[in-house]
């Protein structure tokens, strides 16, 4: 058993998509919040072959998306000051700043370096040790316990040279956020299946208590995704909301605690500044006192410069489901994924990107 | 981006596994997760394994997804 395949069936897919038909009578709408379902939805044609009562949207899922704007500028100021080395995953390199983007730092000749893993960034700090080398954490939950792992290996390896500037987020306080936006319209939830690996079904238990909408974990292959779908529909149909399961290949009830334990060693929650949506309270992690050593916000002067938003740009209105890539007058126009114009057109799984390639 | 293609543990040296991804070898820490043989299939992501899928438990629930749509007679 590969764990992939199998949910690649083509008969049991038909056979759900016909249930879902069944079942669905009241026009809802339904928000996947990770970027990764986006992409699997747009290349299955998932879409395609729902029934007219169910629209999807695309929600804040892709962790290059919601980062705030002053924090891409932050990144650039990192990569200006000339004698750090910043490592970085690949999709933070084409997004605009004001006025630069890591990019074209990088050609301007400042030293950046992709990585896949931080374990790269921590061997680059060890084969450099007269560079500071800095990793840039974006990410949520799934990502940043990964990153505080390469923080204790820093430690544990006597590194003095390796630093994270740290802008990662989480998701269900987002979710909250969410609900409570003007002109967000939102009747379940698609749960990111990675950041539920960690955080457990249990994870959204407080916010499921608070606002009792259609919830279901969701895998990342087409018949999990309808699944999903199904579970979302027959719970609003029937009106039983539920904090469901549909991937419990991967997700258990309390996730994986070790990697908790690991994220929890190193940070500590704070409030956080989303593209789109604004400071959401308790939604960002910073790393605690004592490893600041490591912190690269602490330890390095980051000039803060005035920020400017793309001119035009909808991400922010896109990222919380509340217009569509077609309704912003940028897409396929001024925006394109050669010539990007916001972060949702950069990164592989932004919605305008998926929207762009697939639709 | 979250690869949901799930890896097999091909070896392991301390805290670090030789992983396969249909036929891709790479490396990947434990660091996050106890109890990892060889053999076994890893959720691994931005090089780190993170979760085990177990394999009895997986194959069961997805008869048991068969089976509801079958009696169903979808």
């Amino acid at each position: 058993m590969k764990h992939s395949e199998e949910y690649r069936d083509t008969l049991l897919s038909r056979q759900i998509i016909k249930r879902i038909n069944t079942v669905s009578r009241r026009p809802i709408r339904l928000m996947e919040v990770c970027g990764t379902h986006t992409v699997s939805i747009f290349r299955n044609g998932i879409r395609s072959v729902l029934p007219e009562t169910i629209t999807l949207i695309s929600g804040p899922g892709c962790p290059v998306c919601v980062t705030d704007q002053s924090d891409i500028d932050a990144f650039i100021q990192l990569a200006r000051n000339g004698k750090t080395l910043i490592a970085t995953f690949g999709d933070l390199m084409r997004v605009p700043g004001s006025g630069s983007s890591l990019l074209m730092e990088q050609a301007e000749g400042r030293n950046i370096r992709m990585v896949y893993s931080t374990t790269d960034a921590l061997e680059l700090a060890r084969q450099h040790p007269d560079t500071n080398v800095v990793f840039l954490g974006v990410g949520f939950e799934t990502t940043a316990p990964t990153i505080a792992a390469s923080i204790i290996s820093a430690r544990q390896m006597g590194l003095k040279n390796y630093f994270v500037y740290t802008a990662h987020k989480m998701v269900p306080p987002a979710l909250e956020a969410l609900m409570n936006t003007d002109g967000v319209d939102i009747d379940g939830f698609l749960l990111p299946g990675h950041v539920s690996v960690i955080i457990g079904v249990d994870g959204y238990a407080p916010f499921f208590e608070k606002y009792h909408l259609p919830c279901a974990v969701a895998g990342f292959e087409p018949t999990d995704i309808l699944q999903a779908i199904l579970c979302l529909a027959e719970q609003i149909e029937t009106d039983a909301p539920s904090l469901a399961n549909c991937y419990p290949r991967a997700v258990s009830a309390g996730g994986n605690s070790k990697a908790r334990e690991v994220m929890n060693m190193v940070f500590e929650p704070c409030d956080a500044a989303w593209r789109g949506i604004g400071v959401i309270p308790g939604s960002g992690l910073r790393i605690r006192d004592e490893y600041g050593a490591f912190d690269a916000a602490k330890q390095f002067e980051i000039p803060i410069i005035q920020t400017v938003s793309p001119k035009g740009c909808a991400c922010g209105e896109i990222l919380t489901g509340k217009i569509t890539p077609l309704q912003c007058p940028l897409f396929k126009t001024v925006c394109t994924p050669v010539d990007p114009v916001g972060p949702c057109m950069v990164s592989s799984e932004g919605t305008c990107a998926a929207y762009y390639k697939y639709n | 981006m979250c690869l949901a293609i799930p890896s097999k543990i091909v070896s392991i040296e301390g805290n670090t596994a030789i992983i396969d991804v249909d036929g891709v070898r790479r490396q990947a820490s434990l660091m996050l997760l106890d109890d990892i043989k060889t053999g076994d299939y890893v959720i691994v992501h931005a090089g780190y394994a993170i979760h085990k899928l177990d394999e009895a438990s997986a194959l069961e629930s997805l008869e048991l997804l068969r089976e509801a749509f079958a009696q169903a007679g979808d």
